[in-house]
């Protein structure tokens, strides 16, 4: 444990501004600069999805607001360009994906929960987690550049496939927009790989004594895993982006193949796009589970605490996150149906997702039996949980359709398949990363959230956000394809105006509601009430530590675990929590190994 | 103004909302309680709110379906659409059932189970038995939907039966053109080589062969004369030069073509192309190939329960039986101005929300009437004057000894 010795809580860092806040190696630090970072990109992507949604509510209407924001060349008189369009659904998608729930998710909550809850001083190298941060803040500012170039952002969707992302002929966004956004995605691989490495080697090497893996939280059990996958699956888009690249720069010919193009004959062949669709789909799929896996692992935490009762099956909780991030490595065929692969390949890729619906039963499952005879307190970490489980259920289900190869012919890029993975995944993990925001602000800055404000942005959120995209099954189950700039051409189309319009107006106020919460978290941060040291008594370590941020997180000796994470509600015990740092009595089981 | 305005009001909202929180605080201190944890008050009051969300949510899904499910596609019109339509029925009301019940359970629990001080949690870590039922219930119910959607699916990707008839479909941005076989029921070989403005699709025939070969070479006589019209060592000359290269590749290659088999150059003389619109008989199996001209794009026939990608550089393909006339579905849908389409559905550009075709399934008469009437790819290419094809002739000999050396 070198880094346990070299803290020591009396040896004083000489701390100047730049080095606290700017270049900091404290992992609680840089946790508040990922999340700060991932919600000004939230912002930008939903204000993003706000001015789409204003031209597929009113299709071809003109809104200052659109020229207010895009400018004469992109929404002359207020009407949205359509490579515009394609744009802006294409950088929020990215930013949504990547930038909130993939380096703001993973950043902040590995960052903040991995040290203080399995007892370690920091990070195995906080220079590295330095580094993995300021590749972030590097990776979202090309992005951020790229809104701005001459030829527009990427405008390819978020999966950017060649041929349309490779050559600049085939759309105005495939210029330089297209390669900043590869500079940017490659820069923000480098971060992911280099923050990921840190959460494993301390998961693995820095819990402190007794903390063995089966008396570890749910939620560093989840970001462990999250950080093996993320590992193991973003160097094959790294891979991917590089070779684009190539074929981009340098005439080479790894996708591209036979293209006659803005009248123009292209000497490339050879190459497929379908092997960037499965390089990009094998991080893309595990990309999926990057995001989910986080998100369960927090509201495992907030949901044991706040029905004040164990989590239930805490192995088969561990297991069924080992399966689906298993199975998330065998699945991304489910992608690509429709693009020829031999239908048997297919029936091998339908088995294989269908399977994963069994883990992820087992956990929805295991959550709302946690509720079962609990007492429920409703901190509105608690009600973003609930929000949570219900939309890790309502999306779930509609996935069994959507791995059904079969089924998937008439459904694959139509609004069913936006419907799907809106609610099981942007739903779930964003309403995840509120209930850890809510839950954990009292350690990242010492002050309680307001609570009534709290309430009022969850039931406006989570109501808007079903308003938003369930509707949207229905459109799909009548054809309506995705990443449409109007319906327009198809009378056929008609009958969903007005859902699309009620739609855009709960997008709308949905997105409103977020002011509620960035007013919340802003106030709180300097004018919210002092937090206790363990305000919603919970048993994990993070909660052992002092208000005020110290480097090495506990003055004096680490502490030492005794018993796993879950004795709430224990009977014979005078409280309704017993943190792990309280030793056994004698002859008490502890409930995590035991049985 | 505007936006000055829009300022203002940001701000004053933002004072109201800081003056209410002041309030809050306020009343916090003075009931000296811990303000941390929700009050018992706010407990039952959020406790309730579940319920009522939980109402709330299946009145809304019971209301998009009665207010939606009649604007669905209609009922399929080929013959594998009727068995996708079962299964996804079955699969439907299993997730239906599974939704509604959990949601049941976890709304209920929440409301149920309410915070109170007096009450404490019952001690429940796990239960291998409850576990192992909801891990084999699922996978039992898993197992039946992935037999039953395994063997549809390997029906509908089946090869297309004999005699089907065989229709490509290919898409460029932004519009799609149909080739049909034509007398001989093959359709002619093509390559993407040979697409001009006379031959969209690249179809290769003994005439079209000539036209392109004549067509290069005339491009790169009048680039050879251009060149020794611009200033040695510029770009200008660079650039020439390197089109002439390309070219001239070009060339050899479509001149390679020469050594297809003859049955092949003639195949193509009947095959008959269509833009806009495309009529198939009913009752009858079709079996469609695709390729693409530039970006992949999606060949989508919701109404047939059809899909499949085009992807530059490969060939894909898919078969289906019609079972209903454009007639007879106006007729059951009671809409007079009902067509079946063929959509794109992959991000392809800017114009990709408006890319589209017409697809009219007729009564075979009908079918075989129509087809008549078209235009042959033979007729529609002007045939090369005698000069320029010997001239072509002449300069492709030389090309293809100089790929040799
Ligand atoms: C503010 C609320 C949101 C609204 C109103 C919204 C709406 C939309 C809409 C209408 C589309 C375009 C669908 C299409 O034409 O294909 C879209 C695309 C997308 N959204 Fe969202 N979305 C929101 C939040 C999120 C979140 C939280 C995520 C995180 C997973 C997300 C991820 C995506 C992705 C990946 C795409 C696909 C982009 C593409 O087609 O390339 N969105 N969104
Ligand atoms: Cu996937
Ligand atoms: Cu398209």
């Amino acid at each position: 444990m070198a880094t346990a010795t070299a803290h020591n809580t009396d040896h004083h860092h000489e701390e100047t501004f730049i080095s606290k806040y700017i270049f900091s190696m404290d992992h609680k630090m840089i946790s508040k600069q990922f999340l700060i970072t991932g919600m000004i990109m939230a912002v930008i992507g939903m204000i993003m999805s706000s001015l789409f949604r204003l031209q597929l509510g009113w299709q071809g209407e003109s809104f200052w607001i659109l020229n207010f924001f895009l400018g004469d060349k992109w929404a002359p008189d207020g009407i949205l360009d359509p490579n515009m369009y394609l744009a802006l659904v294409t950088i929020h998608g990215t930013i949504m994906v990547f930038f909130l729930l993939t380096g703001g998710l993973s950043g902040t909550f590995a960052n903040l929960l991995i040290p203080l809850q399995i007892g370690a001083r920091d990070m195995a190298s906080g220079f590295i987690n330095m580094l993995s941060y300021w590749f972030f803040l590097a990776s979202s500012i090309v992005m951020i550049v790229s809104l701005f170039v001459e030829t527009g952002p990427a405008s390819g969707g978020w999966t950017v496939y060649p041929p349309l992302s490779a050559l600049p002929q085939a759309m105005p966004g495939s210029g330089m927009g297209m390669t900043l956004w590869l500079v940017s995605m490659s820069l923000f691989v480098v971060s992911s790989l280099l923050g990921g490495l840190n959460y494993v080697v301390t998961v693995i090497n820095l819990r402190t004594k007794g903390m063995s893996m089966t008396r570890l939280p749910l939620s560093i059990w989840a970001l462990f895993v999250t950080a093996v996958i993320g590992v193991l699956s973003f160097p094959v888009l790294f891979s991917a982006a590089l070779l684009l690249i190539f074929d981009r720069m340098f005439g080479t010919s790894f996708y591209l193949s036979d293209i006659h193009i803005a009248g123009e004959l292209l000497e490339q062949t050879g190459g497929s796009p379908i092997l960037y669709e499965h390089l990009f789909w094998f991080l893309g799929h595990p990309e999926v589970y990057i995001v989910l896996l986080p998100a369960l692992g927090i509201t495992s935490e907030v949901i044991a605490t706040n029905a004040r009762k164990p989590i239930f099956g805490y192995r088969a909780m561990i297991g069924s996150i080992l399966a689906i991030a298993f199975l998330s490595f065998i699945v991304w065929g489910h992608h690509m149906f429709i693009t020829g692969m031999n239908p048997f390949l297919g029936s091998v890729f339908t088995f294989t997702t269908l399977l994963i619906a069994i883990p992820s039963a087992v956990k929805a499952f295991n959550y709302i039996t946690t509720l079962w005879k609990g007492n429920v307190r409703f901190t509105p970490a608690m009600l973003f949980s609930i929000g949570m489980v219900s939309t890790f259920i309502s999306g779930g289900v509609t996935g069994i359709i959507l791995a059904d190869s079969a089924l998937d012919i008439n459904l694959h890029d139509t609004y069913f398949v936006v419907a799907h993975f809106h609610i099981v995944m942007g739903l779930s993990a964003v309403l995840a990363m509120f209930a850890g925001v809510y839950h954990w602000f009292p350690k990242m800055y010492g002050k309680m959230m307001n609570r009534k404000m709290g309430y009022a942005h969850f039931w406006v959120t989570f109501i808007c956000a079903y308003g938003v995209f369930f509707p949207q099954h229905f459109m799909g189950l009548a054809g309506v394809p995705r990443r449409y700039y109007t319906n327009s051409e198809f009378p056929l189309f008609d009958e969903f105006i007005g859902m699309n319009e009620m739609v855009s107006i709960f997008a709308i106020v949905g997105a409103l509601a977020q002011f509620i919460f960035m007013f919340n978290f802003f106030y709180s941060m300097f004018r919210g009430p002092k937090a206790s040291q363990n305000p919603w008594g919970s048993n994990t370590l993070e909660w052992t530590t002092p208000v005020e941020h110290i480097h090495g997180n506990w003055p004096g000796a680490l502490p030492t675990v005794h018993r796993w994470a879950y004795d709430y509600s224990k009977p014979g015990k005078e409280h309704d929590f017993v943190p792990q740092i309280v030793p056994l009595e004698e002859g008490e089981l502890d409930g995590g190994a035991g049985h | 103004m505007v936006t000055f305005l829009i300022i203002v009001a940001i701000a004053l909202a933002s004072l109201a909302v800081w003056q209410l929180l002041r309030v809050f605080e306020g009343t916090a201190k003075l009931k000296g309680g811990d303000s941390f944890v929700p009050t018992d008050a706010e407990n039952k009051y959020q406790g309730r709110m579940m319920l009522l969300f939980m109402f709330g949510y299946f009145a809304f899904f019971a209301w998009l379906y009665v207010r939606y499910a009649p604007h669905l596609l209609p009922e399929s019109a080929s013959e594998h659409g009727l068995v996708l339509d079962q299964l996804l029925n079955f699969n439907f009301l299993i997730i239906t059932v599974v939704f509604v019940i959990t949601h049941v359970f976890l709304f209920y629990f929440a409301f149920k189970y309410t915070y109170s001080s007096d009450r404490k949690a019952t001690f429940f870590t796990h239960s291998n038995k409850l576990e192992m039922l909801w891990t084999t219930v699922p996978a039992v119910f898993l197992a039946v939907i992935i037999v039953y959607g395994l063997s549809a699916w390997m029906d509908i990707t089946a090869e297309a039966p004999e005699g089907s008839l065989k229709i490509e479909l290919y898409p460029k941005q932004f519009d799609w053109t149909a080739r049909y076989s034509g007398t001989d029921s093959v359709l002619g070989a093509s390559n993407y080589n040979m697409i001009s403005g006379t031959n969209p699709l690249g179809v290769i025939t003994n005439a079209s062969l000539m036209a392109m070969q004549q067509e290069l070479s005339d491009e790169i006589g009048a680039l050879k004369e251009e060149l020794e019209t611009v200033p040695k060592g510029g770009l200008k000359e660079e650039e020439i030069t390197e089109t002439i290269g390309k070219r001239e590749r070009q060339l050899a290659r479509v001149s390679s073509f020469e050594g297809l088999e003859k049955a092949s150059l003639v195949a193509g003389d009947d095959d008959i192309l269509v833009k806009t619109e495309f009529y198939i008989p009913v009752g009858q199996s079709i079996d469609f190939i695709f390729r693409s001209r530039d970006v992949i794009h999606s060949a989508y026939m919701p109404h047939f329960r059809a899909q499949m990608n085009c992807v530059p550089g490969m060939t894909t393909s898919l078969n289906f039986v019609t079972r209903k006339t454009t007639e007879e579905m106006r007729e059951m849908t009671g809409n007079p101005e009902f067509d079946y389409l063929l959509l794109c559905n992959k991000i392809c550009g800017a114009a990709h929300y408006n890319m589209k075709m017409i697809i009219k399934v007729v009564e075979p008469e009908v079918y075989d009437q129509w087809i008549a009437e078209q235009e042959t790819f033979a007729e529609s290419i002007q045939p090369a004057d005698e000069e320029g094809m010997a001239e072509a002739t002449k300069v492709t000999g030389n090309e293809i000894s100089m790929i040799e050396q």
